[in-house]
């Protein structure tokens, strides 16, 4: 394997080394749980992407051909965070927060979770 | 008869190119083998996704993706610069709601997962009649910055993609 090959692989594992520890160090450092689901959805993100993009260089470098692989894991990543965030923050919005602590919608009917769907 | 075999022609390529990417090579067997998967799996699943999108300028889903690839890398610095360098009890974080232009369930979904994976945003729930979204925003001085914002940045490119 040349240089330049080790070089971008050992620089995105470093930078996907520290958005890892900041992502987990916010999971400590922030205090409600709101708050907190900001933390592994982003910072992590560049977390995990730095490996991945490491892992294709790495397989490209080696056996020289593109690996699509890390790009599916991508593809998955995008689209179960959002997801999982979201069911996190309706359940504990369910749970802790009152409608009042809430900014009112902007149309007739109040948040999903406090109020009913209209009939359609 | 076409809309009853291949109710999601679209989802049906999907299916297929992700099938070869987690196969990893281009024969002709794991071709056949995509293809009867991404003909099954929409037939399968059609009664739970009785409407079809409209995809209405398919160039302006490039140009939306690489925006928001684009914006997540931007984020994860922002988001990392305030988890480092700000004071627990001076991250003031805001509720924001936003009025929604877009009507169709899944323009809505791709913008609240866009709203989530980028700059200092999460949005957590919709309004019962799918008017507005309510967003979280981990620390802003400005709300309707961030609203406008996102209704100008991703909303409008939305709405061109699926009308």
């Amino acid at each position: 394997m040349n240089f330049v090959a080790e070089l971008l692989i050992a620089v995105s594992l470093v930078i996907s080394g520290i958005f890892g520890f900041v992502g987990s160090f916010g999971l400590v450092k922030l205090t409600s749980t709101v708050q907190r689901l900001h933390a592994p959805t982003k910072a992590t993100t560049l977390g995990v992407g730095g490996i991945l993009v490491a892992s294709m260089i790495f397989f490209y470098a080696k056996n020289g051909h593109l690996s699509v692989h890390e790009l599916l894991i991508t593809l998955f990543l995008f689209l179960t965070a959002p997801v999982t965030a979201s069911f996190i923050a309706k359940t504990y919005m369910a749970r802790n927060v009152s409608k009042r602590e809430l900014p009112e919608t902007n149309g007739k009917y109040g948040w999903s979770i406090y109020d009913d769907c209209p009939d359609t | 008869m076409l809309t009853r075999l291949i109710p999601h022609p679209l989802l049906s390529v999907t299916l297929l190119l992700v099938w070869l990417g987690l196969v990893n090579t281009l024969t002709l067997g794991s071709v056949i083998l995509g293809a009867v998967i991404g003909l099954i799996v929409p037939m399968l699943t059609a009664a739970y996704w009785p409407e079809r999108p409209k995809i209405g300028k398919p160039l302006r889903v490039v140009e939306y993706v690489l925006i928001v690839l684009w914006d997540i890398v931007v984020a994860n610095f922002q988001v990392a610069a305030i988890l480092l360098f700000r004071r627990t009890q001076n991250i003031r974080s805001k509720w924001i709601p936003v009025p929604l232009d877009l009507t169709s369930a899944e323009a809505i979904t791709v913008l609240a997962g866009t709203i989530t994976m980028t700059p200092g945003t999460v949005s957590t729930m919709l309004s019962a009649d799918g008017t507005s979204i309510l967003v979280h925003c981990l620390h802003t001085d400005d709300p309707d910055e961030v609203r406008d914002t996102i209704k100008s940045r991703y909303e409008r490119r939305l709405k061109e993609i699926f009308q």
